[in-house]
């Protein structure tokens, strides 16, 4: 019974002795080869070309400042316990007087390190932040030849303070809402 | 970080070691013996076919036209030990896998190198607590040369690290001299 129309006879006779010399099967393979030499290359030339990632790409963390260029961070650790890896640490410190500059509320992260080594860049932190200080950025990790340069601290993670330098915030903020690549 | 990370190039010198020697009618090129071994090796780098898990997914992307790591001399994956020059830890080690890839390190031919690649090669990943199965790292098993963060690394990830094994190579350097300095 035929289940569908394109259904077709192989064709099971015996080549003959042109057909076994394989000359135009020959031919037509090299054809194909040939023409994909007018073809538009698909290789991107990746040290000197860089492929734009989707909108949500999850790359390394950034630790966020507002307007003012206060932490966000309250040192809760919703992050560290949402994190599977439990690739978060931190220590929570109080706010001082006359450093309302530097953090926006009244307890803030004096340490903070994510180890990339364990992290798996799922993003669980940044949804499990109730005051939007972490979030994932659109930069992969770089490779390095020994374990420890992948502990990061605080200052490695922190976004450029927007007063002091205006430009790498700017920039930091672009790349988030996917205008930059 | 990220801003400064975001073009993360590595400096590629591609130029054969050594100078030219200005001669009359023409040239000779000068280099040490050491330099030009080191420049061969670091670009006909065969890698093992080695993928545990979904690295393995990122490592096949690698190979591929979109990617095309043999722009760089890696395209020659071999399939026994004896004839690659770097493995490419891709996934997770686990107990039962481990005196595996020991004996697959063992097989190679000097010089050999390991890249281990994404967050369960480097350190156990998502499976360093409350897993009874999984390496805590690959390098508990095998020395490591270079460490790839991701799960899994983007291909790019995983072409900058190859890149930055060659840069190592091509300095000459052993992994405990590297090792020394980063301390």
């Amino acid at each position: 019974m035929q289940l569908t129309q394109r259904a077709k006879q192989v064709d099971r006779r015996p080549m003959t002795f042109v057909e076994s010399l394989y000359l135009w099967n020959i031919a037509k393979g090299m054809w194909i080869t040939f023409t994909h030499l007018f073809k538009k290359r698909p290789t991107i030339n990746y040290p000197e070309q860089t492929r734009s990632f989707s909108k949500v790409f999850r790359g390394l963390h950034v630790l966020n400042r507002d307007a003012e260029g206060r932490e966000n961070c309250t040192a809760c650790g919703l992050c560290a316990v949402a994190c599977p890896a439990e690739a978060i640490t931190m220590e929570a410190a109080e706010r001082l007087p006359g450093e309302e500059n530097l953090y926006r509320e009244e307890k803030y992260a004096a340490k903070y390190e994510i180890n990339m080594l364990r992290c798996i860049f799922c993003g669980l932190c940044e949804e499990a932040c109730p005051k939007d200080a972490i979030y994932l950025s659109q930069t992969f990790a770089p490779a390095n030849y020994g374990r420890k340069g992948f502990i990061y601290k605080k200052d490695e993670l922190l976004i450029p303070h927007p007063v002091n330098d205006p430009q790498g915030y700017q920039k930091a903020r672009e790349e988030k809402s996917g205008k930059v690549k | 970080m990220s801003t400064e990370n975001n073009n993360t190039q590595p400096q590629q010198n591609l130029a054969f070691p050594g100078h030219i020697e200005e001669l009359p009618g023409g040239g000779i090129v000068l280099s040490k013996l050491d330099d030009v071994i080191n420049w061969a090796r670091s670009n006909s780098l065969w890698p093992l076919t080695f993928a545990t898990s979904c690295c393995g997914i990122e490592y096949m992307s690698v190979a591929g036209a979109k990617y095309d790591f043999s722009r760089f001399g890696f395209e020659v994956a071999r399939a026994s030990p004896r004839q690659a020059d770097v493995i490419i830890i891709a996934g997770t080690i686990v107990n039962k896998m481990a005196p595996v890839l020991k004996r697959l390190y063992d097989q190679m031919g000097d010089p050999k190198y390991v890249i281990a690649m994404g967050a369960c090669a480097i350190s156990g990943g998502p499976f360093f607590y409350n897993t009874y199965s999984v390496v805590k790292g690959a390098d508990h098993v095998i020395p490591v040369d270079v460490y790839v963060a991701g799960c899994p690394p983007r291909p790019e990830a995983l072409m900058h690290a190859l890149i930055t094994l060659q840069q190592k190579i091509k300095s000459g350097l052993t992994r405990e001299q590297i090792r020394a300095s980063n301390d």
